[in-house]
């Protein structure tokens, strides 16, 4: 026994270092599950007469995208987002953050927009309140109004398989 | 040998200096801080700031960072300073949006009871593997002496 000790630690540590490998340092643990989404109105883009307040949402399952124009991950998303936009699964709301150079409404319009509102929050004031750290950052937000997945990085047909559609099942969208 | 075994060692550690990132030194940051108007909360913040994480280059200081949301997440807590709050709301402000991970001192709560009293743990470890080992050399010490056998050893040594 105690001749296999050393190999016994060292094949733990090799677990710890191989599961600390494959983490994700971005997919930092999110305050606000199980908390009411922090409230905001912001002007919409292309329309600042008119504005988005997640209250306006009370009542639906619907998804918070954070993005940006400058942002090319969220480029990567896009078509995913068009995708699912289409089969209507769920409304998704596009918080346009920090969009200093004014390009959200003229990309929009070039390659489509999934989102049934494009809040726009020029000073990032609101992607702080909600603990943006850098786009795309997606939240899944419940009837009540309540924080129930945060997402850092691109959706991609697999994150949507593993982590999205069995929240969205479960919270009955 | 060993002067060359140095030279070689010494050459392998250099590009090693070299390809880590031309981090400022740790005052530079501290000058660079824009809107320093008021040197008192510019302090302050400095101080509150260099305990915090940026959340973007995640193992730089609040204070550090020209990560842009480093720097409008000062200029929400030099905000929040002129509006009169201590540091201890400010941090409250900061854990309820991106939790604990903000704070370099993680605070002392169920989840952070290993990492806290973690070093302890292996203070005992080491602590009753050393006294494990003393007693069994004492044992081993304790062994009571065959008187003829040595007598018999003392003979043979003599006889030589």
């Amino acid at each position: 026994m105690k001749r296999w000790l050393p190999l016994v630690l060292f094949v733990v540590l090799v677990g710890f270092f191989a599961k600390g490998l494959f983490l994700n340092p971005r997919e930092v643990p999110s305050p606000f599950i199980g908390r009411t989404a922090p409230a905001f109105t912001l002007p919409l883009v292309g329309n600042a007469s008119a504005s988005f307040s997640p209250a306006d949402m009370k009542g639906r399952v619907w998804m918070l995208n954070v993005w940006a124009p400058w942002c090319v991950s969220c480029r990567q998303e896009h078509g995913f987002l068009m995708q699912l936009a289409q089969s209507g699964t769920v409304p998704i709301v596009g918080l346009n953050w920090k969009d200093k150079d004014r390009e959200a409404a003229q990309l929009l319009a070039q390659t489509g927009s999934p989102y049934v509102a494009v809040p726009e929050d020029l000073d990032g004031r609101v992607g702080i309140d909600y603990g943006v750290t850098g786009t795309p950052e997606t939240y899944i937000i419940d009837k009540e109004g309540i924080v129930r997945l945060k997402h850092v990085g691109p959706i991609s047909p697999e994150v949507w398989k593993d982590k999205f559609e069995p929240k969205l099942k479960e919270l009955g969208a | 040998m060993k002067p060359f075994l140095m030279a070689i060692l010494l050459a392998l550690s250099l590009p090693v200096l070299a390809d880590s990132p031309a981090s400022p030194p740790a005052s530079a940051p501290k000058q660079a801080l824009p809107n320093a108007e008021d040197p008192v909360i510019e302090q302050r913040l400095v101080n509150l700031a260099e305990d915090l994480r940026c959340l973007v280059c995640q193992n730089e200081s609040l204070a550090g960072s020209h990560a842009e949301l480093a720097e409008d997440l000062r200029r929400e807590i030099r905000g929040q300073m002129k509006a009169g709050k201590n540091d201890k709301e400010v941090i409250e402000y900061l854990t309820t949006r991106y939790g604990d991970f903000v704070l370099y001192r993680p605070p002392f709560k169920p989840v952070t009871y290993l990492l806290w009293l973690g070093p302890l743990l292996f203070l005992a470890i080491g602590a009753a593997a050393w006294y494990a080992t003393l007693r069994r050399r004492r044992a081993a010490q304790s062994i009571p002496v065959d008187e003829k056998k040595l007598a018999a050893a003392a003979q043979l040594l003599d006889e030589k």
